[in-house]
C-alpha cells in the first residue's frame, strides 16, 4: 500500500444506506419510481374464464401441476409393472417383452419431460414467478393460457398412443433410430408418430410459457427488485427456462426429421437397411446425427429439471434453517455457470456410440468441470445448515434428503463422466441408479419439500406434519432401498432394458436383490397415497395457515390476501428493500426481516447490503 | 415511457452493467413484446441452426454424390440454362420486402397511418411473391422427379433437406404474411391510434406491434440468406 493512501479518511467498509446508524432520514428508504405503468389485466367473469381458460398465472400453475402429477402417476404405475416383471415375472404373465419396452419408453419420457419439466417450470414457475418478483401476473397472460392448453393437448396425444393399434412406442425414451421406426420395435407405426407429435406440441407449448417466464423475470420486476435480490428459486427457474429455450429446438428438429423419416421415407437418420432379406428404401442417413441432436436437447434437459430444484431447495433450506443462504452470489453464478456448461457436455451420453474418440476426451473434460459449480452449491447448502437454527419439520427433512441423494447421484456421475469407467458401466443398472438418484429422486425430494412449504400459501391451510414425516421416511428410505442395490447390480454387469434376466450365473445371483427392489418400489409408490391423502384431507381439515406461517422473507408470503387473489397485490405493488435471506440478523427485533421492510424500520440491525 | 429518467442512463458496457444491476427492468425502455420477440428469435435461430447443421452433416456423409446445384436450380431462358436466376429474383424480392417493412415501422411511429398501411401491404405482397416463386421452384423440382424420398440427380438427401428446410422457412414467411395482412387491416382501421383492444388477448393495440412483426420478418429474411448460401452457393 502506498504512503499517499490515506487510510484514516477512507472508510474500510462500504457505505451502505442500510448500515448507517443514527437518526433515520427519509432518504434511506428511497426506491426509484416505477418505470412502467400498471399492468393491464383481464379479469375473468365466468367459471370458464376463471378456472378453465384462465389467464391467471396462479391458476395456470395449478393446472400444470395437476396435469403433470396425473402423468407422473401414469409413469409410476408403469414403473411398478416393470419392477413386477423384473422381480416376480410369474406374477405378471400378461407382460410381454413388447409391453416391457413400451413401459420403459413411456415411463422415461413421461417422467423426464411431461412430469418433471412441466411440474417445475409450468407448475412452480407459473405460480411463483409473478409472486416472487412482485408482478401482478405473467407479462402475456393469454399466451400463458395457450401454453398450458398446448401442454394439455400434448399430454392427450401422448396418452392416446396407449390406445392406438400397436400401442405406444417401445424404442426407449431416447427414441434412437433406426430401430425406433422399423418393424420389430413395438409401436413403430402409430406409437412413434404420436410420440413425436406430442413432443413437438410440448415444445411449442413450452416456448410460449418459457417466453413468459423469461420476460416476467427480466422486465416485470417490482420497484427495488434487482436481479441479485431475487430468491434463488427464481434464478433456478430463469436459467432452466433459458436452457429450455435453446435446447428444445434440437428436440423439435429431431422430431420433425424422424417424423419425415417415418412417414415420407426420407433418410435423415436411416442408413441402408436390409430387413428380412429385403432392401428398404433408405440409404446414406446418419443415426449418430440423431443422437447428437437428441442429447444436445437431452443433457440441458437434465439441468432444466435440476436447476429449479437447486433454486427451490436453497430457499427452503434458508427459511427453515433461519439463516441466510451461504454465498448467495456464488449460488447464482453456479446456477448460471452450470446452465452454460450444460451445452458443452452432451456427447458424454454417447461414449459407446462409435463417435470419434477425441470427442469422448473433450466431453469427459467438460463433464468433470461441471462438477465444480455443482460441488460449490452442495458445500454452500451444508455451510448454510452449519450451526443454523434448524427447524426439523417435513420440509427440512426433504431438503436434507435431497442433499444426500444428490451427492450420491453426483458422485456416481463422476464415475460415468470418465470414458474409461463409463464403457464397462454403460447400459448397466449402474446408469439407472445414477440418473434416478440425481434427476429422479433428488428433484422429487425438492418437489415434495416445496409442496409442504408452499401448500399453506396455495390452499391457506397447513399439511399434517405427522403424515408428512411418515411420508418422508418411507419415501426416502424406500427410494434408497430401490436405487442403492442397483449400483451393485450394475457393477456385476446386469444390463438395463432387459425384459428378463435369463439364466446367466451373475444375474441369477441377483434374483433376491431384484425381488427386494420390486417390493421397495411398490411400498414407495403406495406411500405416495399418504401424500395425496394429506393434501386432500388438509384442503378441508388442515390447520388454517394464516399469513406467512413459516416466517419467510420472500414476497410470495406478503400478499394482502392468503391465498393471493388475481392481480396478487391489491391496491399497490410492493416495494423491495433487500434480499429475501435476512434471517437472524443481529440487532433486529424478530428473526426475520421481510423484503418489503424499509431500512428505517430496522435501523439498528446489521443488515447486509444487497 | 412515462418519465425522462431513461434519457440520461450511462451508455456502453457501464450502461449494460448498470441496467443489469438495476431493479424493475433489465432492458430499459424496451416493451415486453419486443423482448419476447428477440428471445423467441434466439430460440428460432437454434431451430434453423439445427436444421442447417443437420444438412451439412447429411450432405457431407451421403453415399451418392450431391447433385450439381447450379444445374438443378437453373432456369431455362430460351434454351440457355441460367443458374441462380430464380433464386436471385426471390432473394431480391425478399430483401426488398425487408426494406418496405422497415419503412412501415418508421411511418407507424410517425403515426402516418396511410403510408404505414400501404407499406405493410407492399411487404405482404413481397412475401407472397416470394412464397409464390418458392411454390414454382418446388413444382419445377417435383416435375423433374425430385421427391423427399428420392432424387434422380444424385443423393436422395438433397430432396429431403431441400423440401424440409425451405418448407419450414416458407412456413415462417407465410405466417408472417398472414400477420402482415391482419396488421394492414388494423392500421387502416386505426386500431393502433385509438388503442383498440385485441380480439383474443384483450390487450391494447400499440404501434410497437408493427416493429415486433418487423423484427420477425427481418429475421426470416436473414435466415433466407443462410439457406440461400448453403443450398444454392455451396
Amino acid at each position: 500500500m502506498s504512503d499517499e493512501y490515506n487510510q484514516k479518511n477512507t472508510p474500510l467498509e462500504a457505505q451502505s444506506s442500510e448500515t448507517i446508524s443514527g437518526t433515520p432520514s427519509k432518504d434511506i428508504d428511497y426506491v426509484r419510481p416505477a418505470e412502467l405503468p400498471e399492468q393491464d389485466l383481464y379479469h375473468g367473469h365466468s367459471f370458464i374464464t376463471k378456472w378453465i381458460f384462465c389467464q391467471d398465472a396462479k391458476v395456470i400453475g395449478i393446472q400444470y401441476f395437476l396435469t403433470a402429477v396425473f402423468t407422473g402417476i401414469v409413469g409410476l404405475v408403469l414403473s411398478w409393472l416393470m419392477r413386477l416383471q423384473l422381480g416376480f415375472p410369474e406374477l405378471v404373465p400378461f407382460i410381454t417383452a413388447e409391453h416391457y419396452y413400451q413401459f420403459v419408453t413411456m415411463h422415461g419420457m413421461i417422467m423426464v419431460v411431461y412430469f418433471l419439466t412441466a411440474l417445475f417450470l409450468g407448475g412452480f414457475g407459473n405460480y411463483l414467478i409473478p409472486l416472487m418478483v412482485g408482478a401482478r401476473d405473467m407479462v402475456f397472460p393469454y399466451v400463458n393460457m395457450l401454453s398450458f392448453w398446448m401442454f394439455f393437448i400434448a399430454v392427450c396425444v401422448l396418452m392416446a398412443s396407449f390406445f392406438v393399434p400397436g400401442g405406444p412406442t417401445g424404442a426407449g425414451w431416447t427414441l434412437y433410430p433406426p430401430q425406433a421406426i422399423l418393424p420389430g420395435t413395438p409401436g413403430s407405426n402409430m406409437g412413434i408418430i404420436l410420440m413425436l407429435v406430442s413432443l413437438s406440441l410440448f415444445v411449442i407449448g413450452f416456448t410460449m410459457g418459457g417466453l413468459n417466464y423469461i420476460i416476467t423475470i427480466l422486465q416485470a420486476r417490482t420497484r427495488g427488485m434487482t436481479l441479485m435480490r431475487m430468491p434463488l428459486t427464481i434464478w433456478g427457474i430463469f436459467t432452466a427456462t433459458a436452457l429450455a429455450m435453446l435446447a428444445f429446438p434440437a428436440l423439435l428438429v429431431s422430431c420433425i426429421m424422424m417424423t419425415l423419416d417415418k412417414m415420407l421415407e426420407t433418410s435423415f437418420f436411416m442408413p441402408a437397411i436390409l430387413q428380412a432379406g429385403e432392401v428398404l428404401n433408405y440409404e446414406g442417413g446418419s443415426p449418430v446425427l440423431f443422437q447428437h441432436l437428441f442429447w444436445f436437447f437431452g443433457h440441458p434437459e437434465v439441468y432444466i429439471v435440476a436447476l429449479p430444484a437447486f433454486g427451490i431447495v436453497s430457499d427452503l433450506i434458508s427459511v427453515h434453517a433461519r439463516k441466510n443462504i451461504f454465498g448467495y452470489r456464488m449460488m447464482v453464478w453456479a446456477i448460471v455457470g452450470i446452465g452454460a456448461l450444460s451445452f458443452f457436455v452432451w456427447a458424454h451420453h454417447m461414449y459407446v456410440s462409435g463417435m470419434n474418440p477425441w470427442f469422448g476426451f473433450f466431453f469427459a473434460t467438460t463433464t468433470l468441470i461441471i462438477a465444480v459449480p455443482t460441488a460449490l452449491k452442495v458445500y454452500n447448502w451444508i455451510i448454510t445448515l452449519f450451526r443454523a437454527n434448524i427447524r426439523m419439520n417435513t420440509v427440512m427433512l426433504f431438503c436434507l434428503g435431497f442433499i444426500v441423494t444428490f451427492v450420491n447421484g453426483g458422485i456416481t456421475g463422476i464415475f460415468l463422466g470418465n470414458v474409461a469407467v463409463d464403457i464397462p458401466l454403460s447400459d448397466t443398472y449402474f446408469v439407472i441408479a445414477h440418473f434416478h438418484m440425481v434427476m429422479g429422486i433428488a428433484p422429487l425430494m425438492v418437489i415434495m419439500g416445496a409442496v409442504y412449504h408452499w401448500f399453506p400459501l396455495v390452499a391457506g391451510r397447513m399439511l399434517s406434519e405427522k403424515l408428512g414425516k411418515w411420508h418422508f421416511w418411507i419415501t426416502f428410505l424406500g427410494a434408497y432401498s430401490i436405487y442403492f442395490p442397483m449400483h451393485y447390480l450394475g457393477f456385476i454387469g446386469v444390463p438395463r432394458r432387459y425384459y428378463e434376466m435369463y439364466d446367466s450365473p451373475y444375474v441369477a445371483s441377483a434374483t433376491g436383490m431384484n425381488e427386494f427392489i420390486t417390493v421397495a418400489a411398490l411400498i414407495v409408490g403406495f406411500a405416495q397415497l399418504i401424500f395425496i391423502y394429506n393434501i386432500v384431507s388438509s384442503l378441508s381439515i388442515g390447520k388454517p395457515a394464516g399469513k406467512n406461517p413459516w416466517k419467510a422473507n420472500s414476497l410470495e408470503w406478503l400478499t394482502p390476501e392468503v391465498p393471493p387473489a388475481h392481480g396478487n397485490w391489491g391496491e399497490k405493488l410492493p416495494v423491495i428493500h433487500r434480499w429475501p435471506y435476512d434471517f437472524n440478523v443481529p440487532g433486529a427485533k424478530e428473526d426475520y426481516i421481510t423484503q418489503t421492510t424499509p431500512p428505517s424500520e430496522v435501523i439498528s440491525a446489521k443488515v447486509e447490503k444487497t | 415511457m412515462s418519465d425522462n429518467s431513461l434519457n440520461n442512463l450511462p451508455g456502453g458496457f457501464k450502461g449494460m452493467s448498470h441496467d443489469m444491476g438495476s431493479d424493475q427492468t433489465a432492458f430499459k425502455g424496451v416493451q415486453w413484446g419486443k423482448v419476447m420477440m428477440w428471445i423467441f428469435l434466439l430460440s428460432d435461430t437454434f431451430v434453423f441452426s439445427c436444421f442447417l447443421i443437420s444438412y451439412m452433416k447429411g450432405r457431407a456423409s451421403t453415399v451418392v454424390d450431391w447433385p450439381n446445384t447450379s444445374e438443378v436450380f437453373s432456369l431455362h431462358v430460351g434454351d440457355v440454362p441460367v443458374p441462380l436466376l430464380l433464386i436471385a429474383i426471390m432473394t431480391f424480392v425478399l430483401i426488398t420486402s425487408s426494406g418496405t417493412m422497415a419503412l412501415a415501422v418508421k411511418y407507424g411511429y410517425e403515426k402516418n397511418r396511410k403510408m404505414c398501411g400501404w407499406l405493410i401491404l407492399a411487404t405482404a405482397i413481397g412475401g407472397l411473391t416470394f412464397v409464390g416463386m418458392q411454390v414454382f421452384e418446388w413444382s419445377k423440382l417435383i416435375h423433374e422427379g425430385v421427391r423427399p424420398w428420392e432424387n434422380p440427380f444424385g443423393a436422395k438427401q438433397f430432396g429431403s433437406f431441400f423440401f424440409m428446410i425451405t418448407g419450414f422457412h416458407g412456413t415462417h414467411v407465410s405466417i408472417g404474411v398472414i400477420f402482415l395482412f391482419i396488421y394492414a387491416r388494423k392500421v387502416f382501421r386505426g386500431d393502433f391510434d385509438n388503442g383498440k383492444r385485441g380480439f383474443f388477448t384483450t390487450m391494447k393495440s400499440d404501434y410497437v406491434a408493427i416493429e415486433i412483426l418487423g423484427l420477425y420478418l427481418h429475421f426470416v429474411d436473414l435466415v433466407w440468406v443462410f439457406i440461400f448460401a448453403f443450398f444454392y452457393l455451396w
